[in-house]
C-alpha cells in the first residue's frame, strides 16, 4: 500500500475516474434495459443524506472515531436501495412512484443536516458537483474496494441479471431466484452510486450512469456491445472530463458529463450517416 | 426414474386457485402422459394462464398437488428440463439491445451456474436451437429488428435450448401472422412426434390446432374435459358449450390463410 501514499492529487483523482468510467456504465447497462436508469438519481440523493450525517457526526460526536463521510453516504444509498425494492414491489402498477418518494426524503433531511453542520460552503458545493483534487488517500481506498466489490458481483451474476432484465417470468422458470438477485442489483446500484459521488458529484451521478450507454445503445447491436461501447465511452468521458476540469479550473463533474453529451451527439450523428448511407446503398 | 415418472409428466390433483376472494380454478384433476400433445382451451378468464403458472411454480396453489415428472412442484430443481414459451413475449421491450444468440442463450442461463460463461459446447447447442427454429439467418441480428413470428421462434428456440422434456406455451401465436402460425404449429408437431416432446399448448382457437394435438382439456374454473382428440370430436359441441355457456361451432381450419384469419376474429367476437 506505500504506493498509494506516493500518488499526487491528480493521479489519485485519474484512478478513481478510471474505476468509475468503468463501473458507472457496466450498471447503467443493466439499468437502461430495465428501465430504472431514473433509480440513481434516488439513490445519489439519499447519499448526499448519508454524507451530511457522517460530517455532522463528525462535528458533533467528537467521541467517536473519525471515519469517512462516503462510508455513511453508501450504508444510507444500501438502506434508501433497498427502500426502492420495497416500495416498487408495495406499488406494483406505479414503480416509479419509488422515485420521487425517495429522492424527496433524501434532500429533504439533507437539507435539515446541512443547515446544522457548520461546513463551508465549498465542502457542499464539491460532494454536489464532483472534484477530482478533493479525492483523499481514504477515499481512494474507499473507491477502489467498492469497485472492486462491485465488480465481482456483477462478474458472477451476469448472466442471471441479463436474463431477469430481458424477462424476469422466464428468468424464474429457468431456475434463477428473482427475489434474491433483485435484492443484490439493488445493494450494486447503491456501491457504484455512492462510490461514483466524490469526482462525479451527487447531482451529476445520474448522468454518468446513462449517458455512456445513451451513446453506445445507437451504435451497439448486442448486449455486450452495449456494455463495451458503454465503457469506452465511459473511460474517455471521465478522462477527458478529468483534463479540462483541470485544465480550465472548473467543476470535474460538470466537465465530465459535458464530454459524455458531445460523445452522445457523436454517436447519434454516426448513426445517422451510417443510416443513410445504408439506404442510399440498398436503392 | 421410476416408470411412474417416466411416463407421467405432470400430474394435477385437486387443485384450486383464487386471486383473494376470486376463484378462478376450482378442483382441478389433471394428468398429462409423456409424449403426449395436449391443448388445453377455454375462453378469457378462464384460468388457463393461471393453471400454467401453477405448473411452473409461479404461483402456488391454495389446496392440491401438483407433480412434475413424479416430484412436486415446490421441490423440483430441474427446471431445464421444463421449456416456457409465455404470452407475453409478444409485448417484450422491444427496443432490448440484445441479439437473437444472446436471447437464446438465456435459456441456458439457470444451468450454467455462478461465475461460468458459455462453452463452445453451450455455444453449439445455442447455434443448433437457432437451427431447429429455422432462424440461423438471424442469429446476430437484434431481437427488436424481427417479425412477431419471427420472434416468437426466437423464444422456441430459448426454451428449446435446455433440451426440455415438457415444453408449456401460453397462446403462442397472440400477433404472430397466420401463415407463420400454421409453420410454427408443424414444427411443435416435429417436436412432438420426431423427438417425442410433451407439449402443453394454451390456445383460444381449437380448430387451428386440431390436427396436430394428440389430447385436449377444456378448461372453465374447472375442467371439463380431457380426452384424446378422437373422444373430443364426439362431445366437441356439447364440451365448447358447456365452456363457453353458448352454441360454438368448432370449424376445423384447413391452410386456406384468408379463411383462417376470418375464424379468427369470428371466435374472438364471440367469445367476448
Amino acid at each position: 500500500m506505500e504506493w498509494i501514499n506516493q500518488l499526487t492529487f491528480l493521479e489519485r483523482g485519474i484512478i478513481a475516474g478510471i474505476v468509475i468510467g468503468f463501473l458507472c456504465p457496466l450498471l447503467g447497462a443493466f439499468l437502461l434495459v430495465r428501465r430504472i436508469t431514473i433509480v440513481s438519481e434516488a439513490l445519489s440523493h439519499i447519499t448526499l443524506t448519508g454524507i451530511t450525517a457522517g460530517v455532522l457526526m463528525a462535528q458533533t460526536l467528537v467521541w467517536l472515531p473519525q471515519q469517512n463521510p462516503m462510508y455513511v453516504g453508501l450504508l444510507f444509498s444500501l438502506i434508501g436501495s433497498l427502500f426502492v425494492e420495497k416500495l416498487r414491489e408495495l406499488y406494483k402498477n406505479f414503480q416509479e412512484l419509488a422515485i420521487p418518494i425517495i429522492l424527496s426524503s433524501g434532500v429533504g433531511l439533507s437539507a435539515i443536516l446541512i443547515s446544522l453542520a457548520k461546513s463551508s460552503y465549498t465542502e457542499w458545493y464539491n460532494y454536489l458537483f464532483g472534484s477530482i483534487v478533493t479525492v483523499m488517500k481514504e477515499d481512494l481506498l474507499f473507491i477502489v474496494a467498492t469497485g472492486l466489490v462491485a465488480f465481482g458481483l456483477l462478474f458472477a451474476f451476469y448472466k442471471e441479471l441479463l436474463s431477469i432484465s430481458f424477462d424476469a417470468e422466464f428468468a424464474k422458470v429457468s431456475g434463477i431466484s428473482v427475489k434474491k438477485l433483485n435484492i443484490l442489483f439493488a445493494v450494486l446500484i447503491a456501491l457504484v452510486i455512492s462510490m461514483s459521488m466524490k469526482v462525479v458529484g451527487i447531482l451529476l451521478v445520474g448522468a454518468m450512469v446513462t449517458l455512456p450507454i445513451a451513446a453506445s445503445i445507437q451504435l451497439a447491436k448486442s448486449f455486450r456491445q452495449v456494455i463495451g461501447l458503454g465503457i469506452l465511452f465511459g473511460e474517455l468521458s471521465v478522462l477527458g472530463g478529468v483534463a479540462f476540469s483541470y485544465h480550465f479550473g472548473v467543476a470535474t463533474g460538470g466537465m465530465i458529463i459535458i464530454v459524455g453529451i458531445i460523445l452522445l451527439i457523436i454517436s447519434v450523428l454516426i448513426k445517422k450517416v451510417f443510416v443513410q448511407r445504408s439506404r442510399f446503398f440498398s436503392v | 426414474m421410476n416408470h411412474h415418472a417416466r411416463s407421467t409428466a405432470v400430474e394435477i390433483k385437486n387443485l384450486s386457485f383464487s386471486y383473494g376472494k376470486r376463484n378462478v380454478l376450482h378442483d382441478i384433476h389433471l394428468k398429462i402422459a409423456a409424449g403426449s400433445f395436449l391443448a388445453l382451451v377455454g375462453p378469457n378468464g378462464s384460468g388457463k394462464s393461471t393453471l400454467i403458472k401453477c405448473i411452473l411454480g409461479l404461483l402456488p396453489p391454495v389446496t392440491g398437488t401438483i407433480t412434475l415428472f413424479g416430484q412436486p412442484v415446490e421441490k423440483f430443481h430441474d427446471w431445464n428440463a421444463v421449456g416456457f414459451v409465455s404470452q407475453k413475449a409478444n409485448s417484450f421491450n422491444t427496443g432490448f439491445p440484445a441479439t437473437v444468440f444472446e436471447v437464446v442463450s438465456m435459456g441456458l442461463y439457470g444451468k450454467i451456474g455462478l461465475f461460468r460463461f458459455l462453452t463452445r459446447r453451450h455455444k453449439e447447442k445455442i447455434k443448433e436451437a437457432i437451427q431447429q427454429v429455422g432462424m440461423e439467418e438471424y442469429m446476430h441480428q437484434n431481437i427488436g429488428e424481427l417479425s412477431g413470428g419471427q420472434q416468437q421462434r426466437v423464444f422456441i428456440a430459448r426454451a428449446l435450448v435446455s433440451d426440455p422434456k415438457l415444453l408449456i406455451l401460453d397462446e403462442p401465436t397472440v400477433g404472430v401472422d397466420a401463415k407463420s402460425v400454421s409453420n410454427f404449429y408443424s414444427m411443435l408437431k416435429k417436436l412432438n412426434r420426431e423427438h417425442g416432446m410433451t407439449l402443453l399448448l394454451v390456445t383460444h382457437d381449437i380448430g387451428a390446432v386440431s390436427e396436430y394435438i394428440t389430447d385436449v382439456a377444456c378448461l372453465n374454473k374447472c375442467l371439463h374435459f380431457h380426452g384424446d382428440t378422437e373422444e373430443f370430436e364426439n362431445k366437441k359441441d356439447e364440451m365448447m358449450s358447456a365452456i363457453y355457456g353458448h352454441n360454438v361451432h368448432v370449424i376445423k381450419h384447413n391452410h386456406d390463410h384468408e379463411h383462417h384469419e376470418h375464424e379468427h376474429d369470428h371466435d374472438r367476437s364471440r367469445f367476448r
